[in-house]
């Protein structure tokens, strides 16, 4: 894998590059082991620059499967102790232990540890707030370096994030990824524009439940992180992906949208369209924009995320990003390109890329693809 | 009393290409031209020209020209011409003095230090040519969260939303009261409105019956004087306003002198013909927050809660807090108006001295309801001074809306800015209800004028949000990562939320 930088045709350096997603997912729960996925993205080498690259991956600790995996970056060593001193006192610790790493090719790694967690009951102060919402709130507490330069990078039930600077293959032979097997794969090389590579700042973006690979950069930031901080939420890292990730977690999480129509809000059709809708449709959709029209995401896009048990991908309204979903028996693979998924699934019996603001949803148990695209039609029908 | 005071301006004829048609002296109202026929000569009177550029225009012969008096005073630093002049007029008046337009003095206009970003590379622009983009905007109280109901096979929406004010584009023409502009004037504006998809605010002077199949196009004034307020016309309109505060004129009232007055303005306003309008500084049923909130609900009630309240303040010092009480007073859309915000008449000393700039107001109030979680509840609509789309974007950038524009509307059809609307002469037929005069604007043509202008800003809004990579006018609002300061200093940046340029 040497010289594996592109380089211009007079050594100049010149590398011209995009952020790569890959999402693969075994919707009867089977696992899948880490080849495929570290392929489909050596495939789009093309597209990243190895200043970043992370995997998420669902189901991985089925021996902690109730607890909250938390993954910490420690950018200053002297920041662990304060760090678990204040996960003692917010939490029941079951199991913590350094993250098993191997030798690779990756830029200067964090101490990265990981620490299995139950929130108190008494602590969890109920009424109106969730235990989601307080473990939310300890991981922001910790993020907003109320203790210092550490970084709570996954924080999933069951599920795991590995990120760092690095091409995907380096990363995932960095955090031993042939040692875990899960469901569901969420990967994403990065060519980073808006912040410098730093290993904090690479994706899957994870919190709670919620992952999110993305490729773009959005236009409305501005309107969206300001629109959601009235709901909240603090956007520490300066990543569109970010917002994306409290977006889904607002809509889908806290006000109780459906999935499949959350696209609507993120990437609705335009006035035009909706002005011919039947009345009843044509009143949600321009109740959703009156209500969520800050939360519209402008700009080039696409985007994987998922959560236990689901997977989706969305691209922007007016596909400014490529994107490509595959099905194969079982298997469900999302992609920036289609080759990545030919490439461990040289085979498809289906293959299609999404219109831009069309969402397309894999979900687990639904046995066969159809049910999905029948749940999915029908769902936008009700709308 | 002798005056002391210098022809401000000198009217030059070329009589080479004079040919003595009078035109002239016909279209002057201020009988700055005059002609003899005893001399078979134009000739003309200076003192009494204010540079408005009629006969200029109208001149078949392009034989007029208006110069500055190069009669100056001595040059002095601090007392300046203008400041000289002012004393000399009280002097000779023992008045205050009267001015028409928005503030001319040079505070900072903050538009002018703020720039607008663009895509390149990494994010692509949008050709509006090719794609849509859409300026469609909602002003009035949006939900926080939206509920649903599940009846089987339909989903439908169980939250009801507040009444909305649809705006195809984010302009509207701000309030100009019937009596201050006449009814042509109304009209051409009420035509525009209608035609474009927006709103024209009829001001505190009610709406003249003719206009009132323009009400869904209307937003209704509820000033302190309440001229012309009755259940029609509060039903009529597709919104009501209160308004607290001018720009022009912050603090103090209105007054529309009884010549002005005549008979279908009298029937308009509610008051006997010839008589004084007199707007009183405050609303005399508010005197308090509270009290406030009590008009927006009466009015609301009144309404059948169908149509969104505004309430309208001008840019004041702690203008953030205010717009915060007014906010929980029940408006669904705030309107800030800003120093530069003009008026027909108002005293000179109040315009110029008054306010704060809407820059500088706009982006404290957007941040503090934004701060207070409460943004959501309100649309802001920010005038004065908005001069073009640039101005506009820049706004909505800093948190507004919409926006609402009063003397760029009127420079559409035909107004020069010779801030002498207190007169009752405009030449140019706007603010003046004398008949005569009121039909040099033709309603069908000054509303072509508007509309063109609309478009054109129209287009332009499109093109700048295309080439920033966004394709919808929402996700500019209050999107202040778009503009960048040149020139300006770190509290005023800080104020802004913007920052300097390079950054």
């Amino acid at each position: 894998m040497k010289n594996r930088r592109p380089n211009g045709r007079y050594g100049d350096d010149k590398v011209i590059d995009a952020c790569a997603v890959f999402g693969v997912m075994n919707l009867s729960g089977e696992s899948i082991a880490f080849r495929d996925p570290v392929r489909a993205m050596n495939c789009m080498q093309e597209r990243t620059n190895g200043l970043g690259s992370g995997f998420a991956v669902y189901g991985i600790y089925p021996d902690y499967k109730d607890a909250y995996a938390f993954h910490i970056m420690y950018m200053d060593h002297h920041v662990k102790q304060p760090v678990e001193n204040f996960l003692e006192k917010n939490f029941r610790v079951l199991l913590k232990e350094e993250i098993p790493t191997s030798e690779a090719e990756v830029w200067k790694p964090p101490l990265t540890w990981r620490y299995f967690v139950e929130p108190i009951p008494l602590r969890v102060r109920t009424k109106e707030r969730s235990e989601e919402d307080y473990v939310l709130d300890r991981v922001m507490e910790i993020n907003t370096s109320k203790i210092g330069s550490a970084l709570v990078f996954s924080s999933g039930k069951n599920m795991g994030v590995f990120k760092g600077v690095g091409y995907p293959e380096d990363i995932a032979q960095y955090f031993c990824l042939d040692e875990y097997e899960g469901y569901m794969w969420i990967c994403h090389g990065r060519y980073p524009t808006n912040t410098p590579g730093w290993w904090g700042g690479a994706h899957p973006f994870n919190i709670l439940d919620w992952s999110v690979a993305h490729n773009g950069e959005l236009s409305s930031y501005g309107v969206n992180w300001r629109f959601l901080k009235t709901y909240g939420y603090k956007c520490t890292m300066q990543t569109d992906t970010e917002v994306i990730t409290y977006a889904f977690d607002l809509l889908v999480g806290r006000h109780g949208i459906p999935v499949e129509v959350v696209s609507k809000i993120l990437a609705p059709p335009f006035w035009d369209e909706i002005d011919q809708m039947p009345e009843n449709q044509r009143k949600l959709l321009v109740a959703f924009r009156q209500t969520y029209g800050d939360l519209l995401m402008n700009g080039p896009f696409s985007v994987i995320t998922g959560r236990q048990g689901e997977m989706l991908c969305l691209t922007d309204r007016i596909k400014l990003r490529p994107l490509t979903v595959g099905i194969n028996g079982d298997f469900m693979y999302m992609s920036s390109e289609e080759a990545a998924i030919r490439a461990v699934s040289p085979t498809l019996e289906k293959v299609w890329n999404p219109n831009g603001g069309e969402i397309v949803v894999g979900r687990i148990k639904a046995s066969t693809v159809l049910e999905i695209q029948i749940a999915s039609r029908e769902m936008r029908k009700k709308l | 009393m002798k005056t002391y005071i210098p022809p401000e301006y000198i009217v030059e004829r070329d009589i080479t290409r004079c040919n003595k048609c009078k035109i002239c002296v016909e279209e002057c109202t201020y009988y700055v031209h005059f002609y003899s026929s005893e001399k078979d000569e134009v000739s003309s009177l200076n003192q009494n020209c204010i540079n408005c550029q009629r006969c200029v225009v109208f001149c078949p012969k392009q034989a007029i020209t208006i110069r500055r008096n190069p009669n100056l005073y001595r040059e002095k630093f601090h007392w300046t011409h203008e400041t000289i002049f002012t004393i000399k007029k009280q002097a000779e008046t023992g008045s205050v003095v009267l001015t028409g337009m928005g503030c001319d003095k040079p505070h900072m206009t903050y538009w002018d230090k703020l720039l607008i970003n663009a895509s390149q590379v990494t994010n692509p622009s949008i050709d509006p040519l090719r794609e849509p983009i859409e300026i469609r905007k909602y002003l009035g109280k949006k939900p926080k969260k939206l509920e649903f109901k599940n009846n089987g096979d339909t989903v439908s929406l169980k939250t009801d939303i507040a009444p909305q004010l649809l705006l195809e584009t984010p302009i509207m023409f701000a309030a100009m009261s019937y009596g201050a502009v006449n009814l042509n004037v109304h009209k051409a504006l009420a035509m525009a409105a209608a035609e474009c998809g927006t709103y024209f605010n009829c001001g505190e002077g009610g709406l003249h019956p003719s206009l009132h199949h323009y009400g869904k196009h209307t937003i209704v004034q509820v000033a302190s004087g309440r001229f012309g307020v009755n259940i029609d016309y509060l039903k009529v309109g597709a919104a009501v306003e209160i308004k607290i505060g001018q720009g022009a004129k912050p603090g103090i009232g209105g007054h529309l002198p009884g010549e002005k007055v005549n008979d279908e303005i009298a029937k308009t306003r509610m008051i006997p013909v010839g008589t004084d309008a007199l707007s009183p500084a405050p609303h005399h049923d508010i005197y308090s927050i509270e009290d406030l909130k009590q008009l927006v609900y009466a009015l609301k009630e009144v309404t059948d809660y169908k149509k969104p309240v505004a309430v309208k303040i001008a840019a004041v010092h702690n203008i953030a807090a205010i717009a915060s009480g007014v906010v929980h007073s029940g408006a669904d859309i705030l309107v800030v108006d800003g120093v530069r915000g003009s008026t027909g008449a108002a005293p000179k000393v109040i315009r110029d001295n008054v306010g704060i700039p809407i820059e500088l107001a706009l982006a404290s109030v957007d941040k503090r309801l934004r701060d207070e979680g409460i943004r959501g509840e309100v649309s802001i609509v920010a005038s004065g001074g908005i001069r073009n789309s640039a101005d506009l974007v820049k706004a909505i950038a800093l948190g507004a809306d919409a926006v609402y524009i009063g003397t760029a509307a009127l420079i559409a059809i035909g107004c020069t800015l010779c801030q002498k609307c207190y007169t009752g002469k405009c030449p140019w037929g706007i603010t003046t209800t004398d008949p005569k005069l009121a039909r040099r604007v033709d309603p069908v043509a000054a509303s072509k004028r508007l509309v063109n202008l609309i478009t054109a800003w129209s287009i332009e809004i499109k093109e700048i949000l295309g080439g920033m990579g966004m394709n919808y006018i929402e996700s500019l609002r209050g999107n202040r990562e778009q503009l960048r300061g040149v020139e300006l200093t770190e509290n005023e940046l800080k104020v802004l939320g913007v920052k300097p340029a390079g950054y």
